[in-house]
């Protein structure tokens, strides 16, 4: 399984804002190896994120995001105590969801 | 300070790289719920420039790019978009000069401000987009240039 | 509103005035605008995932001993982590040598573990034990972020190695007879956009020795000490120094008892 994600959720007024770092390499596909070989491309695709276990956004990445992405979002009405998940899949299938409270 | 012409040309240009994309409103599409890969594997700007169809990107005063005027590293470029326009269905981050030039794509639900920001690859400098797909048909855009000192794709 | 000129234009135009005799405007907004960059990158720090892979290890049972790092000494008695980064390298009497963080942790994963640390000083940066090195160092170092350096020197052999590191920090050498201080040894020097701190005194806050570990955007690293002074050897032309070893030991006595009052941000972020 995938590295864990950092999640911090900020409530700020009637918003939270949500800010994540996914460890992933996020690899192009474009660069070679010492060896001269093409390193495989290996990225997130998709992202979601869950306010109390509702999908409150969707995100489609392509390979140009930079690796160990950042991501930062505000969610609409969240308030300390909610929960916030956040969710990956990459072109490989392989998966990560991290979940925390807002503060 | 644009003129009308370069206004036009960079309307073009958002044109033809949405619609090489896939993604013109009004625009005949398959689209699935899952990966759009066609969009994400679109090519270089030339060819872009050539395919024109459905609703002209206008740039607007209402859609905003955010990124630094100068990258350290092209490795990692701090972007975000944003508008303060009600019913925008997608917001869209673009790397002009990038090998394939959509770089994230978000859909924008009730429950979440059309404003993300995250970091990108770049691999020269180049024109940064934000560009917003309206729910009435419209799509807005916002440019920015971003220099690149080292380009970020070469590891 | 100025039309903003072409990329390249701007290049060119730094370009110049990096080769001659800059105007301050120039300097200016080059400056200005890797503040305004390094600023934005600033909250969310890819680092914060080693930090946390780093606690993981600390606390995990490993090795062929089976135990976890929780009774190592790194200066502050054993298990006493916050602190003891602002004042290493130090002497430890338990080895009768002065350490800095990454051999004390060899020393640590060799007795409490059962890890061989010869295998791990010759494993390649970024794999195997490298890897937990990487993640030790990430949150050993942010258990002091903030605390301003302060090696100890009362012990004799504590002073003996800051003038050996004063000594190779000037040791010139290698095929362009480059020492350490021929980048570092004088402030107010830059090679292309980065600056380049003068290590032969405290640079200031968050600069220079107070700056590492840092995660590097260029390569998605995070690199400790250890790898910082490593690439400093390979753009010298040197021959790369031995991990954890007398040399790179002695250049981090000379530059953190330099650096003393410092304010540590490690881990940092780098370009």
């Amino acid at each position: 399984m995938a590295d864990p994600m950092r999640i911090r959720a900020q409530a700020a007024g009637d918003k939270a804002t949500v800010r994540v770092l996914m460890a992933h390499e996020m690899e192009t596909g474009q660069r070679k190896d010492a060896a001269g070989k093409s390193i495989p491309a290996w990225y997130i695709q998709e992202v979601t994120a869950q306010l109390n276990g509702k999908t409150v956004l969707t995100a489609q990445w392509g390979p140009s995001v930079a690796k160990n992405p950042f991501l930062q979002f505000n969610v609409k009405g969240a308030k300390a105590g909610d929960k916030i998940g956040v969710a990956w899949v990459d072109n490989k299938g392989d998966k990560r969801t991290d979940e925390t409270t807002v503060s | 300070m644009h003129t009308r012409r370069e206004m036009l040309t960079r309307s073009a240009q958002v044109a033809g790289m949405l619609a090489a994309l896939g993604m013109l409103p009004g625009v005949a599409q398959a689209q699935t719920a899952r990966y759009n890969t066609a969009a994400f594997d679109a090519k270089t700007m030339a060819d872009l420039m050539k395919a024109l169809g459905g609703a002209a990107p206008v740039e607007s005063k209402d859609v905003t790019i955010t990124g630094p005027d100068i990258a350290e590293n092209g490795a990692v470029v701090p972007v975000g978009a944003a508008t303060s326009l009600p019913g925008v269905k997608r917001l869209l981050l673009l790397v002009e000069k990038n090998p394939a030039m959509l770089s994230a794509m978000f859909d924008v639900s009730e429950a979440v401000e059309p404003n993300f920001s995250t970091r990108v690859k770049m691999g020269q400098s180049s024109n940064v987009f934000a560009v917003a797909m309206m729910a009435d048909g419209k799509v807005l855009y916002a440019a920015k240039e971003v220099k690149v000192t080292l380009g970020g794709c070469g590891g | 509103m100025r039309s903003t000129p072409t990329a390249q234009a701007v290049l060119t135009l730094l370009a110049a005035c990096m080769a001659a005799a800059p105007t301050v405007a120039q300097q200016k907004s080059a400056a200005d605008g890797i503040a305004e960059y390094r600023a934005m990158l600033a909250d969310g720090n890819p680092a914060e995932l080693f930090e946390a892979k780093g606690e993981d290890l600390w606390k995990k049972k490993r090795g062929p001993k089976n135990a976890s790092l929780e009774q190592c000494d790194l200066g502050k008695g054993p298990g006493v982590v916050k602190g003891a980064f602002v004042e290493l390298p130090r002497y430890f009497a338990d080895t009768s040598r002065v350490q800095d963080l990454e051999s004390r942790l060899l020393t640590c994963m060799e007795r409490l573990q059962g890890f061989d640390p010869v295998a791990i000083s010759k494993t390649a940066f970024g794999q195997g034990e490298q890897l937990t090195m990487e993640g030790l160092t990430a949150w050993i170092s942010a258990e002091s972020r903030g605390l301003k350096f302060n090696l100890p020197q009362a012990h004799a052999d504590e002073r003996k190695t800051f003038e050996l590191g004063k000594r190779a920090f000037f040791y010139r050498g290698g095929p362009y007879d480059f020492s350490c201080a021929s980048c570092h040894g004088q402030p107010d020097k830059r090679i292309r956009l980065q600056d380049l701190p003068d290590l032969t005194k405290n640079p200031g806050n968050g600069i220079g020795f107070a700056a590492w570990p840092a995660y590097r955007v260029s390569s998605g690293e995070m690199w400790s000490m250890q790898r910082r002074l490593n690439d400093c050897f390979r753009q010298q032309r040197f021959p790369y120094p031995g991990y954890a070893s007398d040399v790179t030991i002695a250049l981090g006595v000379y530059m953190g008892v330099n650096a003393k009052g410092a304010e540590s941000i490690a881990p940092a972020l780098k370009r």
